[in-house]
């Protein structure tokens, strides 16, 4: 098999698993994605990876969608771009289509509701280790557990202190006005102070 | 099937940050507008949404588009809802590299990566809230928690035990009624 096919098979492949295991929104899916792109190769390193999620959230589309066309499309063009896509959506589209069909059958069945209130409480508990190991890495600079590696610095803590307290302010502040105002602070503090 | 393709694609265009934010959007054009389905079925369709893999936008553009159309519908439909997230980070991501190598626009994503920091920290505490209370929860949560933090068990496996447990604990040992539209 040519090269770039068995590439776009495989990432075929990792994001079909992906969206079969996207419970709860993308965020849940951030350590799967990281496990997959860093093992396949097709990113070296998470930072890529978070600057990617705040570009996620400033353009529309679900997060899920907007992993797969970027690392598809930076691994093989456009087809990449658009057969990982592909496989993000597609274990979606057949659970859902059969649910559609036998609607009542399927979410009356209370083992189909024990396994997923089963999966319900998992979500938020993968999704705060995820916002620990961001938090650790990017305000504290501690990674891979290497927690002598301990730096304190006032302006990242500053900048997390305003975005956290700035997100708060309303119910529902839209992602794009934290992503933009931490963006301004960086750009203030590490390009102009520092 | 236009009109279906056409709406789902301005719905995917005006998702910013999420699909719980294109909700209302899809609750303009399903419920008030085309008269799709009814108030009853969307809270349906939400729920579903909700508790099946895959993004919300995916599964309700799914859903809706077989409801209205058959399985070309559906099709049509979750075409048009990726269609336009696909197109412009296609044309970001051509960009994107480059722009990396300015310095000032790394500084920005200094800041950017804590920013984000915030938002995930946000999404886990929103999600948290939605869970019902009780220890077996707990219980779980902390598992998923330790599990994927110390990188203990493959997240796929992670996901699997839960549900698992959930079978056993919920539809075996409690043999919870079933609630709500059944």
């Amino acid at each position: 098999m040519p090269e770039l096919l068995r590439l776009i098979f495989q990432l075929f492949l990792s994001f079909f698993k992906i969206g079969l295991f996207t419970f709860g929104g993308g965020y849940a899916m951030i350590p799967l994605i990281t496990d997959e792109v860093l093992t396949h190769g097709w990113l070296d390193s998470t930072d890529v990876l978070i600057d990617f999620i705040a570009i996620s959230e400033s353009t529309p589309g679900p997060f899920a969608i907007n992993m797969a066309t970027f690392i598809g499309f930076e691994q093989a063009g456009v087809l990449g771009a658009v057969l990982t896509t592909f496989g993000v959506v597609l274990p979606s589209f057949i659970i859902i289509l059969i649910i559609a069909i036998a609607f009542k059958k399927f979410s009356a069945n209370k083992y189909v509701r024990g396994f997923l209130d089963g999966v319900r409480p998992v979500v938020p508990g993968i999704i705060m280790s995820v916002a620990i190991v961001f938090i650790l890495k990017g305000v504290f600079g501690i990674s891979d557990y290497e927690y002598g590696d301990f730096t304190f610095e006032w302006s990242a803590l500053l900048i997390f202190a305003i975005s956290f307290v700035i997100s708060k302010v309303k119910k529902r502040v839209h992602p794009v006005i934290i992503v933009l105002i931490s963006g301004i602070m960086g750009l203030l503090i590490y390009g102009f102070l520092l | 099937m236009f009109n279906l393709f056409f709406t789902f694609f301005k719905i995917g265009l005006f998702t910013f940050g999420g699909g719980y934010s294109m909700i209302p959007l899809i609750h303009f054009y399903a419920v008030d507008k085309f008269h799709w389905i009814d108030e009853k079925e969307f809270i349906d369709i939400i729920a579903i949404a909700e508790s099946t893999p895959g993004p919300i936008a995916i599964n309700s553009a799914t859903y809706l588009g077989y409801k209205t159309k058959g399985v070309l519908g559906s099709v049509m439909a979750t075409l048009g809802v990726v269609l336009p997230s696909m197109i412009i980070i296609t044309i970001i991501s051509a960009f994107l590299m480059q722009y990396k190598e300015n310095v000032y626009v790394e500084y920005a994503f200094q800041g950017i990566r804590i920013g984000v920091s915030v938002l995930i920290l946000n999404a886990a505490i929103r999600i948290y809230k939605k869970i019902d209370k009780n220890v077996m929860a707990y219980i779980l949560l902390i598992f998923g928690l330790i599990t994927v933090y110390f990188d203990l068990i493959p997240i796929v496996f992670v996901i699997l035990i839960g549900g698992v447990v959930g079978i056993i604990y919920y539809a075996v040992i409690k043999g919870k009624e079933v609630k709500g539209d059944a």
